[in-house]
Parts: C-alpha cells; sequence; structure tokens
C-alpha cells in the first residue's frame, strides 16, 4: 500500500491530470444542471416564467443585446454600454493606480513624506466609498467624473498602502548600495526602486479590480445612461433575467480576462518577479 | 596626526551610543591605502555599526570619520561595498548589476547614448570573477559563491577609494568559501585596492589581512575598572601581518597561523579574560590612541 497514490482525501492528494480537469469541472457542471433542471420544472407550470429562462431564451437575449441594432437607440446595447462601462473602469483604476504608486513609492523611501500622508490616508481608507456616493454625485456631477472619482477614492488608498509595503520591504542595503554605485536620492526611488516595484503595483491593480468593479456597477446602477450596472438595473423593472444572466456573465468574463492578461503580462515582462520570492 | 594625507581612512575619538547603550567607544583608527583590514569580534561587538557610520549611513554621537580628510554625510560612490546578502538587484541580470554603477551617476539620456561602451566595461569585470557565460541570467539563478562575486566585480567598477565587506563569504560553504577568499585576494592584489573586510570567522580575518583589528568589549576599563556587560566596543588589539604575495590557503595550516588565532581568540572573544585598556595590543604602525 505505501506506493499507492492517494486521489482525492488527506493532505497528501496527488489527484492524476484528468480527474484534476474533471474536479475543476464539476462545480459548474453541477450549477448548470441544478439551473435546467429548476427552469424546467418553473417552465412545465408555467411556459412563460421570466425568473429562470430556458435556454433558448437566454440565446435570444444574446442576438439581441449584441447583434442587432436597437430599435430606440440605434446602438449595438450589449457593446454601447461595454465600451461606457470599460471606460469609466479603466480610467478610473489607472488613475488610483498612478497617484497610489507615485505615493506609495514616495512614502515607502521618505519619512518625511510618510509623516505628511500616512495618517491622512488611512482616513481615507477608512471611509466607506458608497457612503459618500451621494458627496461625489452633487460635487463632480451625475456625469462620468462622479463615477470615476468614486472608483478612484475605493481603489487608491488600498494601492498606496500596498505600495507602500512592497517599497517597505525592499533591504536598507539595496539603497545604500545604490547610493555607493553613485545614485542621487532621486535616481534611487526612480531608477532603483521604481522599477522593482511595478510588478507590484501590476499585482495589486489585478486584485483591486474586484472592488473596481463594484463601485462601477454601484454608480452605474445610481444614475447613468448607458453601462453595464445601468441596463442590468433598467431591465429588472421588467423581470427580464435573461438579459441580467447575459450582462452578468459578460461582467464575470470580462473580468477574468482583464486578471488573465495582468497576471500573463507579469510573467512574460517581469520573469525575476515570481522567481525570487521563491528562494 | 591630524588629517595627515598619507591615511586614506581616518577615524578619531568614535563614539556610538544607542538610546542609552553605548556600542562603540573611543575609537581610533588610521587606514593607509592599499591595506587589507580585518575586522573581528565577537558578535554584538558593533562590527555592523562601525560599518554603517563609516558608510555615512549612520551618525555618530560623538567624535569623526575622514575619507581622504573629508567627512561623509551620506554613502556615495567613493565607498564600494559587499554585504552578505542583498547586493543584487533582483530585476537585473548580472550585466546589468554590474553596468548599474557606471549608468546611476548620469542621466538616463546619457547612460542610454554609451550603453555599448559601459556594457564593454562591465563584460570585462564579470570575466575578472570568471562569470563572463553567466551575463544574461538573473541573480536568482546563480548559486551563493557567485552572486558574491558578481556582488564583487558591481562594486569595483565604481573604483571605489575603499572596499568595505561586511561578513561577503558568512553564507557559503567552506570549499565556495576558500575559493572565495583567494579570489578576493587576486583582485585586492591586481587592482591595489583599500579593503576593509568585516568578519566573525578568525581563521578568515588572519589568512586575508595585511592587518587585522579585533574589536570587543571584553575588556577592563583603565579608569573605573569596570569590564565587559556596559562598556561599549573598543579596538583591542592591532596587528600587521606581513605577506609577501597572495599567500595560498596551505598556511592555514601553520604553527603560527594557530597560535595567532588563539592569541586573538583571548584577547577579544572570551568575556572571562579582560584585559585592562592600557595593555592592548596595539603594534600596528598606524595604530594610535587619543583620550578625548
Amino acid at each position: 500500500m505505501r506506493n499507492k497514490k492517494i486521489w482525492f482525501f488527506g493532505l497528501y492528494a496527488d489527484p492524476p491530470v484528468l480527474l484534476r480537469v474533471i474536479l475543476a469541472l464539476l462545480p459548474f457542471v453541477l450549477l448548470a444542471v441544478l439551473y435546467l433542471a429548476a427552469s424546467n420544472i418553473r417552465h412545465a407550470e408555467n411556459p412563460h416564467d421570466k425568473l429562470l429562462p430556458t435556454v433558448s431564451k437566454i440565446v435570444k437575449a444574446i442576438e439581441n443585446t449584441g447583434f442587432k441594432k436597437n430599435k430606440r437607440t440605434g446602438t449595438y446595447l450589449l457593446w454601447h454600454d461595454t465600451l461606457a462601462s470599460l471606460k469609466r473602469l479603466i480610467i478610473g483604476i489607472m488613475s488610483s493606480a498612478v497617484i497610489g504608486f507615485v505615493l506609495g513609492l514616495n512614502m515607502g523611501l521618505l519619512p518625511g513624506i510618510n509623516n505628511l500622508l500616512m495618517a491622512f490616508i488611512t482616513f481615507i481608507a477608512n471611509i466607506p466609498p458608497l457612503a459618500i456616493l451621494p458627496i461625489l454625485f452633487i460635487s463632480f456631477g451625475v456625469d462620468e467624473l462622479g463615477k470615476v472619482m468614486l472608483i478612484f477614492l475605493g481603489t487608491f488608498p488600498l494601492i498606496t498602502r500596498d505600495i507602500y509595503l512592497a517599497v517597505k520591504k525592499i533591504p536598507e542595503e539595496n539603497i545604500v548600495k545604490a547610493l555607493t554605485l553613485g545614485a542621487s536620492q532621486t535616481a534611487v526611488i526612480y531608477r532603483v526602486v521604481y522599477p522593482q516595484v511595478i510588478p507590484r503595483l501590476i499585482e495589486t491593480v489585478r486584485l483591486s479590480l474586484g472592488s473596481a468593479w463594484l463601485f462601477l456597477i454601484a454608480a452605474e446602477a445610481i444614475a447613468s445612461q448607458s453601462g453595464l450596472g445601468y441596463r442590468i438595473f433598467l431591465v429588472r423593472r421588467y423581470l427580464s433575467m435573461d438579459i441580467i444572466i447575459v450582462y452578468v456573465c459578460w461582467i464575470t468574463f470580462l473580468a477574468f480576462l482583464a486578471d488573465f492578461m495582468l497576471r500573463k503580462l507579469i510573467s512574460y515582462k517581469f520573469p525575476w518577479y515570481n522567481l525570487q520570492r521563491s528562494n | 596626526m591630524q588629517n595627515e594625507p598619507k591615511h586614506l581612512l581616518f577615524i578619531e575619538d568614535l563614539k556610538k551610543v544607542y538610546k542609552n547603550k553605548v556600542v562603540l567607544d573611543d575609537i581610533d583608527l588610521a587606514v593607509s591605502k592599499g591595506e587589507f583590514c580585518t575586522l573581528v569580534g565577537p558578535s554584538g561587538c558593533g562590527k555592523s555599526t562601525l560599518l554603517k557610520l563609516i558608510l555615512g549611513q549612520e551618525r555618530t554621537t560623538s567624535g569623526r570619520i575622514l575619507m581622504e580628510g573629508r567627512e561623509l554625510l551620506l554613502p556615495s560612490d567613493s565607498i564600494g561595498i559587499v554585504y552578505q546578502k542583498y547586493s543584487l538587484y533582483p530585476h537585473l541580470t548580472i550585466l546589468e548589476n554590474i553596468m548599474l554603477g557606471k549608468q546611476l551617476p548620469v542621466s538616463l539620456w546619457r547612460s542610454f547614448l554609451k550603453k555599448k561602451a559601459i556594457r564593454l566595461e562591465a563584460m570585462h569585470y564579470l570575466e575578472s570573477v570568471q562569470l563572463a557565460e553567466h551575463a544574461d541570467k538573473y541573480p536568482h539563478q546563480l548559486s551563493g559563491g557567485m552572486q558574491q562575486r558578481v556582488a564583487i566585480a558591481q562594486a569595483l567598477i565604481m573604483k571605489p577609494k575603499i572596499l568595505l565587506m561586511d561578513e561577503p563569504f558568512g553564507a557559503l560553504d567552506p570549499g565556495t568559501r576558500e575559493i572565495m577568499q583567494v579570489l578576493i585576494l587576486e583582485l585586492w592584489e591586481q587592482n591595489r585596492m583599500t579593503i576593509f573586510f568585516v568578519t566573525h570567522d578568525l581563521e578568515e580575518a588572519v589568512f586575508l589581512g595585511t592587518r587585522i583589528l579585533v574589536v570587543s568589549q571584553y575588556y577592563t576599563h583603565e579608569t573605573n575598572g569596570k569590564q565587559g556587560v556596559n562598556l561599549g566596543s573598543r579596538i583591542v588589539s592591532d596587528y600587521a601581518l606581513n605577506r609577501n604575495g597572495a599567500s595560498s590557503p596551505q598556511i592555514k595550516e601553520t604553527a603560527e597561523f594557530g597560535q595567532l588565532i588563539q592569541r586573538i581568540r583571548n584577547e577579544g572573544f572570551d568575556p572571562k579574560q579582560c584585559q585592562t585598556a592600557s595593555e592592548f595590543n596595539l603594534e600596528h604602525f598606524d595604530s594610535f590612541q587619543t583620550f578625548g
């Protein structure tokens, strides 16, 4: 029995490749089966059920939103909404990445700047962003700026603090060494420490994207004329579950894609980043 | 002795206090050009603190440190440093790590224009530590000994007036360690460097140095008769060793070698044996003491 492989149970389980794939797919298959069964039961009772639309209805919704011009607006709804939402999301997360990075970098290296800003950033970080959404809408308007500001305020404190910690983790020796190699103090910050922290920035952006989506959809739900979140909350009034399901799956896919691409970016552009940590 | 130009490094009446603890007390030290100074001492004696003070990374509580007659306020390119680890930048290849010292002092644009020349020069230094074939690897792909060789080349390209080494071979296995010891002696001779080498390994210190400084907190103060505990470390012995060319590791087997190590162990490393400060064995010709 000593050389028998353990398939599933315990600390030393080592599932074979095929089993791994099956295990990974299993929860998805279960969810699909559960949904189809429930949908069938409901449709047997009432053929016009809206709560759990059939597959054919969902396909129809994909067609209607993605591949047919909307009669009223003259646009392809899904693409139109996606574009509007992605624009807000990207501007919001990019500005908080840039500002969080510069702040975190300087706070981590310069004790004076750290003293000046640390308490304030901690204060901002503790404000629940959604609680000040009305203030943002009032002061920045219900247009694009208000929504971008919500994403920005919701994500930049975390990015700042994460970069700050990453900079703090760089050994003192690393910095003294740079000075002995003739670097000025500015060069230490922007030519020695900066390139070492860039992959960490991409990683925090990747992790912050989840909350960025949350803030985006919340802002769009409340006041907007377009966007993925706007559409979901609009069609909710007509109980159009088919469209909601399509939109939710699409958002999930976009979020997954962004996550995947950022992860690939790190491993292609910064091959040293994941490897040196295992040492 | 004031500012005498023949001394590269000149330390006078240095005292360093952290909170209430005196770490270093009354350190007087002059180092001449071309010397291979090794500094030994028991752990916690303030070796690393002394190094940080010389680098300009920390301030003295009193006394002064002069490099060629000038005080250093920040670490600068006149001093090179090799640490036990973290000398290399993980995000740069081996060659880029060595090139860094030629790039950082000039603007990004200038360093871009001169890239070819810098690359060539860095390659030359990489060859001098026999690692040319690893130029495009990242530090984490090299063994500990190779990493330290890169760190040495990285410091050498700056042609520092003095090269500080803080337990550079402390993390290496005995075989690699000996190879590195021979390598650093060769480089020292070829480049006529001044080296200030901190170690806790007595054998290493005696093998490498032309001058051995023993720093220790185990002594008896000459006036108040206090011993050990809350005394700041001082230089308790200062030996000149004759070295005719790079010696081979075989001398480690000789009797004199062993005796000297034993003597240093008694003078500096044994808390039960405290010499009175006035009896310190300061036989090196650069040695001096002032009582400020």
